[in-house]
């Protein structure tokens, strides 16, 4: 790819040599347990520049563009499982965003800052039990009362959400008939009084990553933690999902390679009825297709990141990133699987493993049916709405 | 003192070589390269000198055409101060290479030179003993250990029949081997700070050097492919087998 230079692929081997001696060793491990130490491999990540490199160089960050950080993301992917990559991109891409960008100097010292050195978990607080995918819906409250706000509402799905330091949550502040201009990023530390969160959710993948239900009872939080202005907490979530939308497409994409490779090995070596499951014209051919598939989804991953660096608004082809990467998952995962046969459907073998932990592609950071809704209405062909 | 190391680039370790279908060498196209493992190791080595404060500057060097300054970089990330980039488009027989180093070794003045035992690309092991022995100072190869003592380096010397130190005296040429040291992580900031570290680049003419004759390569194949094996049922099988393939 043009954008890469020497500096990128030098990321990419320093970020592929942590997660093979640092993350890899021990994934089976998190994964039977339901956690993996988030502190610990954080601290790793942020010791070697890696969790700020788009970040202002003021806090601690690299100050590089958006392509750094896709080669990073890349690079993370080559991790055995999904849960962790998810974690850590949550830490660089979702939580923090928005605070780097209009955050006040203050509140970047006291939390963006320890978060790109990795002392801070952070964690990203949008979803609830009745409003995930449609964020407008959102229930929790936070009214200002003197110098603080009291916040009150429950959060759902949060990911690093038993470990995590504090949280970037979306509140409603303003009247409720006005869904999308009453709405205000909060940083809200999670060991604030009011806060319940001890149950980690059981979940069909993503194992090691730890997810919890978060539940705020007249929290209170001094009104300076207010990311940017009151009210723009809605448009604030908007940009800061295009992040989070990039690096979920770039960080799943050697995890499907990775399936990918192991299948041709597997089906290889495998006979059945006197020849490799691999020469059969039905399994080679697929193979070639979906490594088509994978490609160019990465071609499109690398154009919307493009079209990022220019500055073009790139809602429409991140969107469509994330959407191609999600189902192509699901579909790659799925069809391995089936050439693997019983072996595939082992719980260790790499096929089960994505086709667990990929399957929340489709779901989280805004669902399929999401993406089509925003690429429809960029299209001018969503009912009701010309362009 | 002043530390002297020499990069290589080679095709990345974890490549699968490819052979050119008419023999002529190895398929270099879109392939990945990185710097030689071992000369991390020395290019570690002596960033842990200065570190300690045993060496004040540390200087990298390559051999190589303009792709070549990638590995300068890498070398400049892990902490080298400045680089100097010897620009040659041909290959480099190890003779070649001995001669372009001692030129640089006597504009430098290095009190040590570090360089990888051997190049994972040709394997010859050849450079670091050529550059002593033109140079005429003492040499220490396959270096498990270095310790530096004023004007003297103690080296634990990986061999054959174990380990063996020597004691040599400075500059020399040590040789870095595997277990010398493991390299470390070359940080984010490192690497966007080494774009903007100084690299000198000369021609082997700025340094009055002419390349060595005497080596070509006629011929490059892949090995042979492992022949299957056979199953023998009783121990008098396989001694007759043995026999009849002449290893008993």
């Amino acid at each position: 790819m043009s954008f890469f230079t020497h500096e990128h692929h030098e990321i990419r081997r320093t970020a592929e040599r942590f997660v093979e001696q640092h993350i890899n060793p021990h994934v089976e491990q998190w994964e039977r347990e339901g956690l993996f130490p988030a502190h610990e491999v954080f601290k790793g990540l942020g010791d070697l520049g890696m969790l700020g490199i788009t970040k202002p160089e003021e806090y601690g960050g690299l100050g590089l563009d958006y392509s750094y950080q896709v080669a990073f993301a890349e690079a993370i992917g080559t991790c055995t499982c999904g849960g962790i990559p998810m974690a850590i991109g949550v830490q660089t891409d979702m939580a923090t965003p928005a605070l780097a960008r209009f955050g006040s100097d203050e509140l970047k010292k006291e939390y963006l800052a320890p978060a790109i050195a990795g002392d801070l978990v952070a964690c990203i607080a949008v979803s609830e039990p009745g409003a995930g995918s449609d964020v407008a819906g959102i229930k929790t409250t936070a009214k200002r009362v003197g110098d603080d706000y009291v916040i009150n509402g429950q959060k759902m799905w949060i990911t690093n959400g038993t470990q995590g330091d504090w949280a970037c949550l979306l509140a409603n502040t303003g009247d409720e008939a006005d869904r999308h201009g009453n709405k205000s990023l909060i940083v809200v530390p999670l060991d604030a009084a009011g806060i319940q969160r001890e149950t980690k959710l059981d979940k069909l993948g993503q194992r090691s990553s730890d997810t919890a239900i978060i539940f705020l009872d007249n929290v209170k939080v001094p009104a300076r933690n207010l990311i940017g202005q009151e009210g723009k907490g809605f448009s604030y979530q908007m940009q800061q999902f295009q992040e989070e939308r990039l690096f979920l497409s770039a960080s799943i994409l050697k995890a499907m390679d990775r399936v990918f490779d192991d299948t041709v090995e597997y089906t290889r070596q495998r006979n059945i009825f006197g020849k490799s499951v691999l020469d059969n014209q039905y399994v080679h051919f697929t193979l070639a297709e979906l490594k088509t598939e994978l490609e160019a989804a990465r071609a499109l991953i690398y154009r919307a990141t493009e079209d990022m660096l220019e500055g073009r608004d790139v809602t429409l082809a991140a969107s469509m990133a994330k959407l191609k990467t999600a189902r192509l998952s699901r579909q790659l995962t799925d069809v391995c699987m089936q050439f693997w046969g019983g072996q595939g459907y082992m719980w260790e073998s790499s096929p089960a493993q994505f086709y667990r932990d990929l399957r929340l592609h489709s779901i989280g950071g805004g669902a399929d049916e999401v993406m089509m809704q925003i690429i429809s209405k960029h299209l001018g062909i969503l009912p009701g709405k010309k362009k | 003192m002043k530390v002297l190391v020499s990069v290589k680039r080679v095709v990345d370790y974890n490549v699968r070589i490819q052979v050119k279908g008419d023999g002529s060498g190895v398929n270099l196209d879109g392939v990945k390269m990185s710097m030689n493992p071992f000369d991390e190791i020395a290019m570690e080595e002596a960033v842990r000198l200065k570190e300690a404060g045993t060496a004040e500057e540390v200087i990298a060097v390559t051999i190589g055409g303009d792709k070549a300054e990638e590995q300068l970089r890498s070398a400049l990330a892990f902490g080298a101060d400045r680089a100097i980039h010897v620009k040659v488009n041909e290959e480099v027989s190890p003779l070649t290479a001995a001669r372009i180093l001692k030129a640089v070794f006597e504009k430098e003045q290095p009190g040590l030179f570090l360089m990888g035992k051997q190049a994972i690309d040709d394997d010859n092991n050849q450079t670091g003993q050529m550059t002593s022995a033109l140079l005429g100072i003492p040499q220490a190869t396959f270096a498990g250990e270095l310790k530096i003592d004023g004007n003297k380096a103690t080296v634990v010397r990986e061999v054959d029949a174990g380990l063996e130190t020597i004691e040599v005296d400075l500059p020399a040429v040590v040789t870095a081997d595997l277990r010398l040291n493991e390299p470390r992580y070359l940080k984010l900031p490192d690497i966007m700070k080494a774009k903007r570290k100084p690299v000198e680049t000369v021609s082997m003419a700025d340094l009055g050097v002419e390349a060595a004759p005497g080596l070509t390569v006629t011929k490059t194949s892949p090995p042979p492919a492992r022949a299957a094996g056979i199953k023998v049922k009783t121990v008098d099988e396989l001694v007759a087998a043995l026999k009849d393939k002449g290893l008993v």
